[in-house]
């Protein structure tokens, strides 16, 4: 893309076919022989992480649509069935989950860099735009993506985005009724994002190559800002910058290998576990962590419409930013007050970004007010007027003159940052699931935490008694079948023990050829029988709440960590919120309601519920089941084991998720140690 | 990408019926996949929403404007935020009307936005009564 190419292919069919597509002439001129500046630092390569990242996204997404099925009423089961059922299900979407997440990382990282070194400024300004876009493309793809599992924050944050558009005057309405495609988010809603999330990303793909290849026109920028002059100034792109990519692929792949392996829920939400229920709203609506700077914005200003128009000009900002800093020298790194502002800038973001994942109210609602002046202050005021008063310090002549100035700094702070920036900008959604006024649930010991946890199987199968003998009149378990009892991590029953367990179970089946629906004993492919017919029927049979399906019941429920437990919990890989309250709900019923605190009639005090008065009477007490293998027969027990089977219920896979997961790090770890010997050695004459 | 027939078809007027509920219950309903929110409102109630000077609120309706005369006690509206859409409680606030957990808009007992960034009432949707204890939505 720079320029014709005097490639010659030795081979006479490549020749033949290149004097017809000079298809490999491109090639070789964009990616052998492009000469790229030889002073460019780490930063650079999230372009190549980005491609990788999309190439990624496109990949298990093809293959994720294969599986998944896109109605109201299917779509939840459908995404819980591929990973229960599809092999390496789980992995896909986990890859293709936390993937989304991963590429956002990677592209503030990529715009913070550019804005950083000025990478937006003549002649790049059609590449920084088209770079606009991208994002803009990919907030969308995301947004939709998100929607698709049609869980409880996927079905609200639609319905909320989707009501931005609401604010618009006079056509408002008339658009959001066509993005819903009915009266309100429903069925019609989930087919056109499906469609659009898997058209978007192939535009993303066609903005991809236009964004390239402005680059390769306009040429890289680098860290110090000066144009290439003589050749000393570059290196050719194979095999300098293709290995350096490399090397910081591998490193990346390590981080994201550390969410899909050992963190899958990490940056998710709770709720999402929960399937979609038009009826209730969810007490904190929280977007992914990516929007959440922007969805600070549209909180922070009281007035919808401006709201809406604050939110999108902050993005839509970014487009003018050419032209809004005027300043000559591009690099901040010569540029001693542009710096300050800039990092000034970036804890903005940060600060707002944790803004959006707390409650609007008090003093968040004013710190938001505040961090979104100064947002838009850096754009309108900051940097025009610094490129009027900043004395920039010389820049040096050529990019030579930069290296021997400098004489090869160390990059290690690069991974020092790395590793800061993930714990806080990715972590400050776990404050968001506030504690709501309850005790919090004590931890416990499990033996599946961390990254070589194992289910213990004698707590699985006690705890599959428990549910089976006391849980199983009320909940349902509507995602496990019985062959599920005999597949490798999990309780460890063989073929036949899980075939005879589905037999002492009927299962309604038909119609027959009378026409009628009749009952037979269960086979392993059934799945548990839910004990009423549908949510009125539990609604009516239980005091007006509907005991909830266990399926995934405890991934399902969490609590706040606050800070700055989730931050170590990132690194401790602590994960079992979910677990410890279940555990702590089933022990935590008292007779003795404490002062201050009013149950209604019908319901019970329960230390640990949210607000205290739950419907559930207390369904455990001490010899309520007998164990055969001589484990005390106390509600202690009975809950630990029961929360055990049902974080196997909720995961069964996890055992080969971790196995994988060590797999793959004794392989990244050598990986990349080998790319980056083998950079040194590539670079070795060139610094 | 306008809504298709049977969208439109589904979304037919529907009759419920009112005796079952006692005076300051209420009752949620779906009509075109939107819950209304039909409320038996209490003496107190309705005095609280006609007290109000009605030129001091963020938008301006009577109480008299938003239910069917006859049938003051009957507060009929759609339970969606104007806000962003979520789904109001009801009987929770500082108004006796309805509190959205979202963004923390408060209604008052005629559904009317009194506090929060919420920039309208809760709609009415179209109704009448075709008997005193029976009303047709849409």
């Amino acid at each position: 893309m720079s320029g014709p190419s005097d490639y010659q292919p030795s081979n006479p069919a490549l020749q033949w076919i290149e004097r017809r597509l000079p298809i490999l002439g491109l090639v070789h001129s964009s990616f052998v022989v492009y000469p790229t500046p030889r002073n460019l630092n780490y930063w650079w390569t999230f372009g190549a992480i980005l491609s990788f990242m999309l190439g990624m996204q496109i990949l298990t997404g093809v293959i994720l649509a294969m599986h998944y099925t896109p109605h109201a009423d299917l779509a939840f089961k459908s995404v819980e069935l591929l990973v229960r059922d599809v092999n390496y299900g789980w992995l896909l979407r986990n890859m293709h989950a936390c993937g989304a997440s991963m590429f956002f990382f990677a592209v503030y990282i990529h715009m913070l860099r550019g804005l950083y070194y000025g990478s937006y400024k003549e002649p790049r300004e059609v590449l920084w735009i088209l770079g606009v876009v991208i994002y803009l493309l990919m907030m969308a793809t995301g947004f939709m993506g998100y929607v698709l599992p049609w869980g409880q924050m996927s079905f609200w944050g639609a319905t909320v985005i989707t009501n931005l558009f609401s604010a618009i005057p006079y056509v408002g309405e008339s658009i959001v009724t066509l993005l819903w495609g009915g009266y309100s988010v429903g069925n019609p809603t989930l087919n056109r994002f499906f469609s659009l999330h898997y058209l978007l990303p192939f535009l993303i793909a066609g903005v991809v190559v236009l964004h390239v290849w402005a680059l390769h026109v306009a040429g890289q920028n680098n860290p110090d800002g000066v144009e290439p002059k003589t050749e000393k100034d570059t290196v050719p792109f194979t095999p300098h910058a293709t290995i350096k990519d490399g090397f910081g692929v591998a490193c990346f792949l390590l981080l994201y290998a550390w969410f899909i392996f050992y963190m899958p829920n990490y940056l998710g939400d709770a709720d999402n576990y929960i399937p979609a229920n038009p009826g209730v709203t969810p007490p904190h609506i929280v977007p992914e962590w990516y929007y959440l700077p922007f969805y600070a914005i549209l909180r922070s200003i009281p007035n919808k419409l401006a709201g809406v128009i604050g939110m999108f000009s902050a993005i839509i900002i970014l487009c003018f930013l050419p032209w809004l800093d005027a300043a000559k020298t591009r690099s901040s790194k010569y540029r001693p007050l542009a710096k300050q502002f800039f990092w000034i800038f970036v804890a903005v973001c940060i600060l707002l970004g944790y803004l959006g994942a707390q409650p609007p109210e008090g003093i968040y609602v004013i710190a938001g007010r505040v961090l979104t002046v100064c947002y838009f202050a850096y754009f309108l005021i900051v940097l025009p007027l610094l490129s009027r008063i900043e004395t920039p310090r010389p820049v040096p002549n050529s990019i030579s003159e930069a290296i021997l100035a400098k004489g090869g700094k160390a990059v290690a702070s690069v991974a020092v940052i790395l590793v800061a920036a993930v714990a806080l900008f990715l972590g400050s959604l776990g404050d968001a699931r506030a504690n709501e006024g309850s005790d919090r649930p004590p931890g416990n010991k499990w033996s599946f935490a961390g990254p070589f946890g194992k289910y213990d199987r004698g707590a699985l199968q006690r705890g599959l008694k428990v549910y089976k003998e006391v849980c199983s009149s009320c909940h349902g378990l509507s995602f496990i079948a019985f062959r599920n009892l005999a597949e490798a991590g999990g309780p460890g029953y063989s073929v036949a023990q899980a075939a005879a367990f589905a037999s002492d179970y009927k299962v309604k089946d038909g119609p027959n050829d009378a026409g009628d629906m009749f009952e037979r004993p269960g086979r392993p492919a059934d799945y548990f029988p839910s004990p009423f017919p549908n949510e009125q029927a539990a609604r009516a049979a239980n005091g007006g709440a509907a005991p909830p399906d266990l399926s995934l019941i405890t991934k399902a429920r969490s609590y706040g960590r606050g800070f700055p437990m989730f931050i170590i919990d990132f690194f401790t890989q602590y994960q079992e919120q979910g677990p410890d309250y279940v555990a702590a709900l089933l022990q935590g019923f008292e007779e003795k309601v404490p002062e201050g605190v009013t149950i209604p009639e019908g319901s019970y005090y329960n230390k640990y519920f949210p607000g205290h008065a739950i419907k559930m009477p207390k369904p455990l007490s001490d010899g309520q089941v007998t164990y055969d293998d001589g484990s005390p027969a106390t509600v202690a027990q009975y809950s630990k084991d029961v929360t055990t089977f049902l974080m196997w219920t909720a995961e069964p896979h996890m055992e080969a998720r971790k196995r994988l997961g060590f797999q793959v790090f004794v392989f990244l770890i050598i990986f990349a140690f080998l790319m980056y010997f083998t950079k040194k050695k590539v670079w070795a004459d060139s610094h | 990408m306008n809504p298709d027939a049977s969208t439109i078809a589904a979304g037919a007027p529907i009759e419920v019926d009112l005796s079952p509920v006692a005076e300051g219950q209420d009752i949620k309903v779906f009509w075109r996949g939107k819950p209304i929110y039909i409320s038996h409102r209490t003496k107190k109630q309705i005095d609280e929403a006609r007290a109000v000077n009605v030129a001091s609120l963020p938008d301006p309706q009577s109480d008299e404007a938003r239910v069917k005369s006859g049938h003051e006690q009957w507060l009929v509206v759609i339970g969606i935020c104007t806000h962003l859409g979520c789904i109001p409680i009801a009987h929770e606030g500082n108004y006796d009307g309805f509190f959205c957990p979202c963004h923390g808009s408060q209604y008052d007992s005629s559904g009317r936005i009194r506090q929060g960034p919420a920039p309208a009432n809760l709609p009415v949707p179209p109704y009448q009564f075709v008997s005193d204890t029976k009303i047709q939505i849409g």
